[in-house]
């Protein structure tokens, strides 16, 4: 077994190379672990609308909505689950969902 | 020199876990094997053990404490029997999957119920899939022999799996036996330090233990458990070797008697193999090529040497001291048949499930079941797929 730090594991990995019970040696690291894949509708945001309210960032349960001086960005839907509380808190209709590959 | 004493199998294991003196015991008490938390605490109380115990609320906290301590880098203890065994189940599957090396001395009792505190396999052998070894004990010198292998099998840096050293409740645990204890220096020396890989408590490293698994990586987790319980067969045969070099007991996977030439044998698990081995003597006088086959190991499973050693009988019995109810028979009986299905021709195996709940197994018993097994070869006839030995009906 190889002392993989967990970045280097994927679904690829081999039973081999993966750590004893899936020990993780490494911390602050939960941002490298990609929850997205759960999401079956995406939500789309539609900046034209957008007022950067940032109503929304701080109703999201995944801190999905990155903030950047002060201006929310796109959406990181590497973590996004696609639960729909932010289109549901914007006053402007800048948030939309759209079913998962569509 | 070895040391001459006379000790009960709770005691003996006491005293290997004196000797051991390992970090952490977290134990709860339960018949039969209440005493062996008894002794340690007392020990402890004398100041003759620096090891740290945690008296703990059940058997589920007994187990989650030495999960805990373990992972943080501590060779842990613990002892239980039957209900106590049972109650750990969930936590058990944690130790293994976690690949924490923890030695558990298991003082088998059947399972309630109806409720029972006397003898047989039913604990231990419910337990058997949950990922540990297990290793059984005939004596009170093998139960102390035994456990202090176990702890380094379970170390080895090949298997890091948890280790049940199995011996039979009261009938093991409470008789009082003659045996040779190893000098505390020379078990130190055997066992060494536990030095893990890795561990919660070291301050140079970052260590996050039993994350949650995905689908992804369940199987290639459990793909590596695996392996590893087949490197422990290597293992366990390389301690032995060396254990032997120190007190000339020899042990392996299996224990043969009078096996060379026998046409039929019995299989069996426990303390119950000394009425066997009796059995066997008094048949061999009378010109009967019987022998009979001691399981030590369990889990893993011997089947290579079951193989082998089957190879040139005509009838075999495989004696269950517990009852699985599959309603097809005992857990050895299964594996044994599956493991010889194919690889030993024309055996005639019958399967028996005998002692439960502290039922007396006699040399005649076993005599009993060797004349069935010759009747079933004389006549060709098909046993019964399984049979209880020695019911009133
Ligand atoms: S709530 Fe709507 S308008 Fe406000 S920042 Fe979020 S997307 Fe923009
Ligand atoms: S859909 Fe849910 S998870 Fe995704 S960004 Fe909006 S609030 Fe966050």
């Amino acid at each position: 077994m190889k002392d993989n730090l967990m970045k280097n594991i994927n679904p690829e990995t081999k039973w081999q190379d993966l750590t004893p019970g899936g020990n993780i040696y490494a911390s602050g690291n939960s941002a490298e672990f990609k929850t997205g894949d759960w999401r079956t509708v995406t939500p789309k945001f539609i900046e034209e609308k957008c007022k950067q309210c940032l109503l929304c960032v701080p109703v999201c349960p995944d801190c999905a909505i990155p903030v950047v001086d002060g201006k929310r960005l796109d959406f990181d839907l590497d973590h996004c689950k696609g639960c729909g509380i932010c289109a549901k808190v914007c006053p402007f209709d800048a948030i939309e969902f759209v079913k998962e590959g569509e | 020199m070895a040391i001459n004493e006379r000790l009960s199998g709770n005691e003996a294991v006491s005293f290997a876990i004196k000797q051991i003196n390992p970090d952490v015991v977290a134990a709860y008490p339960i018949t039969p094997s209440t005493e062996i938390p008894q002794f340690i605490s007392q020990y402890i109380a004398n100041g003759e053990m620096t090891t740290v115990y945690v008296p703990v609320e059940s058997e589920h906290s007994s187990m989650s404490a030495c999960i805990g301590s373990e992972a943080a880098g501590a060779r842990s203890m613990t002892a239980t029997s039957s209900c106590g065994l049972a109650y750990m189940f969930e936590m058990l599957y944690i130790a293994a999957s976690n690949r924490l090396p923890i030695t558990m001395a298991v003082v088998n009792r059947a399972l309630s119920g109806p409720i029972n505190i006397n003898n047989d396999h039913s604990d231990s052998m419910g337990a058997r899939d949950a990922g540990w070894l297990q290793i059984y004990a005939e004596n009170a010198q093998e139960a102390y022999d035994n456990f202090i292998q176990c702890v380094r099998i379970g170390e080895h840096k090949d298997v890091k799996l948890p280790v049940m050293a199995c011996q039979d409740g009261f009938i093991t645990s409470h008789a009082v036996e003659r045996l040779e204890l190893i000098e505390t220096d020379k078990v130190k020396a055997f066992v060494g330090e536990y030095k893990p890989e890795k561990y919660l408590l070291n301050p140079d490293e970052i260590l996050a233990v039993g994350p949650y698994d995905t689908p992804q990586y369940y199987m290639e987790h459990k793909k590596a458990q695996t392996e590893a319980m087949k490197n422990a067969r290597k293992a366990i045969k390389e301690i032995a070797k060396e254990f032997e070099a120190m007190t000339g007991r020899k042990y392996d996977m299996l224990e043969e008697y009078r096996m060379d030439d026998a046409e039929y044998a019995v299989i069996i698990i426990g303390s119950s193999a000394g009425a066997g081995k009796e059995a066997v003597d008094e048949l061999r006088n009378a010109g009967v090529k019987a022998g009979l086959i001691k399981v030590r190991v369990f889990r893993p499973f011997p089947d290579e040497e079951l193989v082998a050693a089957l190879k040139k009988v005509k009838g075999v019995a495989i004696m269950d001291k517990t009852d699985s109810f599959s309603a097809a028979g005992g857990p050895l009986g299964a594996e044994v048949k599956a493991a010889i299905y194919g690889k030993v021709d024309g055996i005639t195996a019958a399967n028996y499930i005998y002692g439960l709940g502290g039922r007396d197994v006699r040399v005649e018993h076993i005599k009993q079941v060797f004349e069935e097994i010759a009747e079933l070869v004389k006549t060709g006839k098909a046993p019964e797929t399984y049979k209880y030995l020695a019911i009133r009906e």
